[in-house]
C-alpha cells in the first residue's frame, strides 16, 4: 500500500502474515461483517494474501481463509460473506451463521462501517446473541471523518459490552489495536458482557425454561440460549441438528467440529 | 432428572412457542432495531454539515431515469474508443517485432538445413500463433482492464446494476444479473461464477445461461479488429476509430438486449417465476488505489487471460500448420474441410474457414483471428501477413468479404456457444448435464438462425 502511515509501522513489526499457510494454528477468528465495509481489504491486511477486493456488495461469495501470527499466537483468519442479518434463510447468512454457531471461533471480528453505525448495528446485535467472544471493527473512520461524523468508540464498546477498535483498513490505522482486542478476548483474558435483546416476559420464560433442557440434552454447548431462540422461532434447521444429534456430537468433540466445519468451508471456499 | 431426549425439547420447544404472540418474530426484529437506533444515537453524532451532498449529487445524475443509461453507454463507449485507439500502435509494433524474430529464426533453421516441415511446424505454426494472440490481445487488454477495474473500484459497477435494475425485473430476472453480466466482460466464466451472488435458485439459472451473451475479453479482440477494418473505413479517418468504438459498443448494446430478451423468455417458459426482491446498497465512492488495480487488472486479470490463451494457441497454431500444410489430393485438409463447411457457411453470410475457425477456437476464443488468417494463407497466394494493412488486404481483396461478412461474424461472435472453460464451469455450478447443454446448444442455435436471418435480408 503507498499510503501507509506510522500506524502500520507498528503493525508490521510485530504482524507477521502467514498466507494461507493456516497448519498448526493456535486460534481461530471470524470476520463478519455488512457487505461493502471492508472486510476483505481487513482480510489482504491480516493475512498478506490478495483477495480480490472491490467496490461493490455481495463480492465475497464464498469465505475466503488465511493465517497471520501476532504477539507470537498463530491465528486462522475466516472471512465469512458480507450479510445483513443472520435471520432470514438466504445462503450467504447461512454459510456466516453456521461458522459462527458450529465452527466455534474464538474470536469474531465484526467490521463495522463508521459512516452508517445503525444500519449495521443490526447484524452486531445478531451476532452477539450467538456468541460473546466479539470484537467490533469501526472500519472506514476516515470516510466518517470526511462527512463530519463524530464516532463515539468507547460508548460503543460501552454499550455492547464487548471492544470496538476505531481502524482504517486501508492504511493500516488502528490495526494494532484491533488485534490486542482480538487477542485478549480470544485468549480468554477479556471479559465480555455482551448487550442482548430484551423480550416480552413470556418469551423470557420460554427461554429460560428451554435453556437447562438443551444443556442437559448435549452438555458443554456454548450457545444454548441462542438455539432456544431459534427452536422458539421454529427454525427447521436447528429441529433438525438437534434431533439427528449433530449438535450433541458438536458439544460433545469440540475441537474435531470446528476442523471438519472448516474443512467443509475450505471446500466451498475454493473459489 | 433424567436427561431430556431430543424429541422432548423439540416437544417443549413448540408447547412453548404456543404461549407466544403471534408476531414473536416482528417484535424480536422490532426490538433489536430499537436497540440498534439507541446505541447508535449515543455513539455516532453528524456535526457541521454532512458532506452526502457531493456523492448524493452524483448518484442522482447516473442513476436518474433519463441521464443514467445514455451516461451508461457515454462510458463503455469512452472505455472502448480509449482501447481501440491505444492499442493499434503498440500492437503493430508488437506484430512486427514477433514476425521480425519469426522470419530470422526460421531463416536459422534454413541455415541449419533443418526440413522444412519441422521450420514451418515450429515456426510458422506454434509460434505464429503465439505471437498473434499475443499481440492481438495484449494491448487491448493491458488498456480495458485497468480501466475497468477503476469504474469498478470507483463504486460504480452497482449504480449499472441499479440502473438495469428494472429491464432485469421486467425480464423475470435478478437485477444483480446486471453485475454478473459486467463481469462477463471480463470473461464469461467468471461471469459464471459470479452468479453466486443471486440466491434464487432459478433466477441464478437464467444468470449463468445468458452470461454468454455479453463478449468476453477473448471476443473483443475479434471484434474490435473486424470493426477497425470494415467499420472504420466507411467514415472519414479522423473518426474512425471512434465509429470503430461505436461498432462495438453497439455490438455489446444487442448483447444486453440478447441478455433481456432470452432472460424473459427462458422466465416465460422453462424457468417459469417472478423476480424476487433484493436490496442492493450504492456504496460511497472510492478514491480508486492505484497499486490495488494496477495489481487487480494486470496480474490477476491481463496476465491471467493471456496465459490461457498462449496455453491454447500454441497446440492450436501446430493443428492449423498441420490442417492447412498436408496435401490430400492437392488441396489441404483445412479447406477440404472449409469446402465441406461452406454451403453452411455461405447460408449465414459467412464462409467455411470461419465456421472451422469457431471449431479449432471452441477451447478459447481468443484463437479465432490467427486460425481465420492462416487457413486463408495457407490456402491462398498470400502467404505473409504482418499488417492490419495486410489482414485488409486477405480478407476484402483475396477472400471477397463484404459488409455483411464483417455484420454476421460479429453477430456470430457475440451469440454463438461459450468457449470450453465456460461450459465447464457451467457444469461445476450447476452440476446438470441438462443445463450444461442448454447453456451451449441455445446461444449457438440463436447464433446460426440470427445470422442466417440477417443474410436473408440483406
Amino acid at each position: 500500500m503507498s499510503a501507509d502511515n506510522c500506524g502500520s509501522c507498528v503493525v508490521n513489526a510485530e504482524l507477521a502474515r502467514m498466507g494461507v499457510n493456516v497448519d498448526k494454528v493456535d486460534r481461530v477468528v471470524a470476520l463478519a461483517g455488512n457487505p461493502n465495509t471492508g472486510k476483505s481489504t481487513l482480510f489482504n491486511a491480516l493475512t498478506g494474501l490478495k483477495q480480490h477486493t472491490g467496490n461493490w456488495p455481495g463480492k465475497t461469495v464464498t469465505r475466503a481463509e488465511g493465517g497471520f501470527e501476532f504477539a507470537s499466537v498463530r491465528y486462522k483468519l475466516v472471512d465469512l460473506p458480507g450479510t445483513y442479518s443472520l435471520l432470514s434463510a438466504s445462503h450467504d447468512e447461512e454459510i456466516a451463521r453456521d461458522f459462527l454457531l458450529f465452527g466455534q471461533p474464538d474470536a469474531t471480528i465484526v467490521v463495522i462501517d463508521a459512516t452508517a453505525i445503525e444500519r449495521n448495528l443490526n447484524l452486531v446485535l445478531q451476532v452477539l446473541e450467538i456468541t460473546s467472544r466479539v470484537v467490533i471493527a469501526v472500519n472506514l473512520m476516515d470516510e466518517a471523518k470526511r462527512k463530519n461524523i463524530d464516532v463515539d468508540v468507547r460508548s460503543l464498546s460501552r454499550d455492547l459490552g464487548v471492544p470496538a477498535v476505531g481502524i482504517v483498513a486501508r492504511t493500516g490505522e488502528g490495526i494494532h489495536a484491533l488485534l490486542e482486542a482480538v487477542g485478549g478476548v480470544a485468549s480468554g483474558e477479556t471479559h465480555t458482557t455482551p448487550l442482548r435483546v430484551k423480550g416480552t416476559p413470556e418469551f423470557h420464560r420460554a427461554i429460560s425454561e428451554l435453556v437447562p433442557l438443551i444443556e442437559s440434552l448435549a452438555p458443554g454447548v456454548p450457545n444454548a440460549r441462542w438455539i432456544a431462540i431459534r427452536l422458539l422461532d421454529g427454525d427447521a434447521e436447528v429441529e433438525q441438528a438437534l434431533s439427528s444429534g449433530r449438535l450433541v456430537e458438536l458439544a460433545a468433540a469440540q475441537q474435531q467440529a470446528a476442523q471438519r466445519f472448516s474443512g467443509k468451508i475450505a471446500l466451498q471456499g475454493a473459489q | 432428572m433424567a436427561s431430556p431426549t431430543a424429541a422432548d425439547v423439540l416437544h417443549r420447544a413448540a408447547e412453548l412457542r404456543g404461549t407466544l404472540t403471534a408476531q414473536f418474530r416482528d417484535e424480536t426484529v422490532k426490538s433489536i432495531y430499537a436497540e440498534a437506533e439507541r446505541v447508535a444515537r449515543r455513539a455516532s453524532h453528524q456535526t457541521g454539515s454532512a458532506r452526502y451532498d457531493f456523492d448524493q449529487r452524483i448518484d442522482r445524475l447516473v442513476t436518474s431515469p433519463i441521464f443514467g443509461l445514455p451516461i451508461m453507454a457515454l462510458m463503455l463507449a469512452t472505455v472502448f474508443w480509449l482501447t481501440v485507439a491505444g492499442a493499434n500502435v503498440p500492437s503493430a509494433m508488437l506484430a512486427n517485432f514477433f514476425f521480425w524474430i519469426e522470419g530470422h529464426g526460421a531463416a536459422l533453421f534454413d541455415s541449419f538445413g533443418a526440413p522444412w516441415w519441422v521450420t514451418g511446424f515450429l515456426w510458422h505454426g506454434v509460434y505464429r500463433g503465439l505471437a498473434w494472440v499475443i499481440s492481438v490481445m495484449l494491448p487491448p487488454m493491458a488498456i480495458f482492464f485497468p480501466l475497468f477495474t477503476i469504474l469498478e473500484d470507483l463504486g460504480y459497477l452497482p449504480r449499472v446494476a441499479f440502473n438495469l435494475d428494472f429491464l432485469f425485473r421486467r425480464a423475470g430476472a435478478h437485477g444483480k444479473q446486471a453485475l454478473t453480466m459486467a463481469m462477463g466482460f471480463g470473461c464469461n466464466a467468471a461471469g459464471v461464477i459470479a452468479t453466486r451472488v443471486i440466491d434464487s435458485p432459478r433466477e441464478r439459472l437464467v444468470a449463468i445461461l445468458t452470461n454468454n451473451f455479453v463478449p468476453c475479453n477473448g471476443r473483443f479482440p475479434t471484434l474490435i479488429m473486424i470493426a477497425t477494418i470494415f467499420v472504420g473505413p466507411l467514415v472519414p479517418a479522423a473518426v474512425a476509430s471512434l465509429a470503430a468504438a461505436g461498432a462495438v459498443v453497439g455490438v455489446v448494446i444487442i448483447g444486453v438486449i440478447f441478455t433481456l430478451a432470452v432472460s424473459w423468455g427462458l422466465s416465460r417458459t422453462v424457468l417459469k417465476g417472478e423476480a424476487s426482491a433484493f436490496t442492493l446498497e450504492l456504496p460511497p465512492y472510492r478514491r480508486p488505489g492505484v497499486m490495488r488495480i494496477l495489481y487487480t487488472s494486470l496480474i490477476d486479470r491481463t496476465l491471467f487471460v493471456l496465459w490461457r490463451a498462449i496455453l491454447t494457441a500454441a497446440p492450436a497454431g501446430a493443428v492449423i500448420w498441420i490442417l492447412a500444410n498436408i496435401n490430400i489430393a492437392d488441396i489441404s485438409i483445412a479447406r477440404h474441410i472449409a469446402n465441406g463447411l461452406n454451403p453452411l457457411g455461405h447460408a449465414i453470410g459467412l464462409d467455411g474457414v470461419v465456421l472451422l475457425a469457431y471449431i479449432i477456437a471452441i477451447p478459447a476464443n481468443e484463437i479465432v483471428v490467427p486460425t481465420l488468417l492462416m487457413v486463408y494463407m495457407g490456402t491462398g497466394m498470400m502467404t505473409d501477413v504482418t499488417s492490419i494493412e495486410d489482414v485488409t488486404n486477405l480478407l476484402i481483396n483475396q477472400e471477397g468479404w463484404t459488409l455483411l461478412t464483417a455484420v454476421n461474424l460479429m453477430l456470430f461472435s457475440l451469440l454463438h456457444n461459450p468457449c470450453a472453460t465456460t461450459i465447464i464451469t457451467i457444469y461445476k455450478e450447476t452440476l446438470s448435464i441438462k443445463w450444461t447443454t442448454i447453456g451451449t446448444l441455445l446461444p449457438l442455435g440463436l447464433a446460426f438462425l440470427v445470422t442466417f436471418i440477417v443474410a436473408s435480408l440483406w
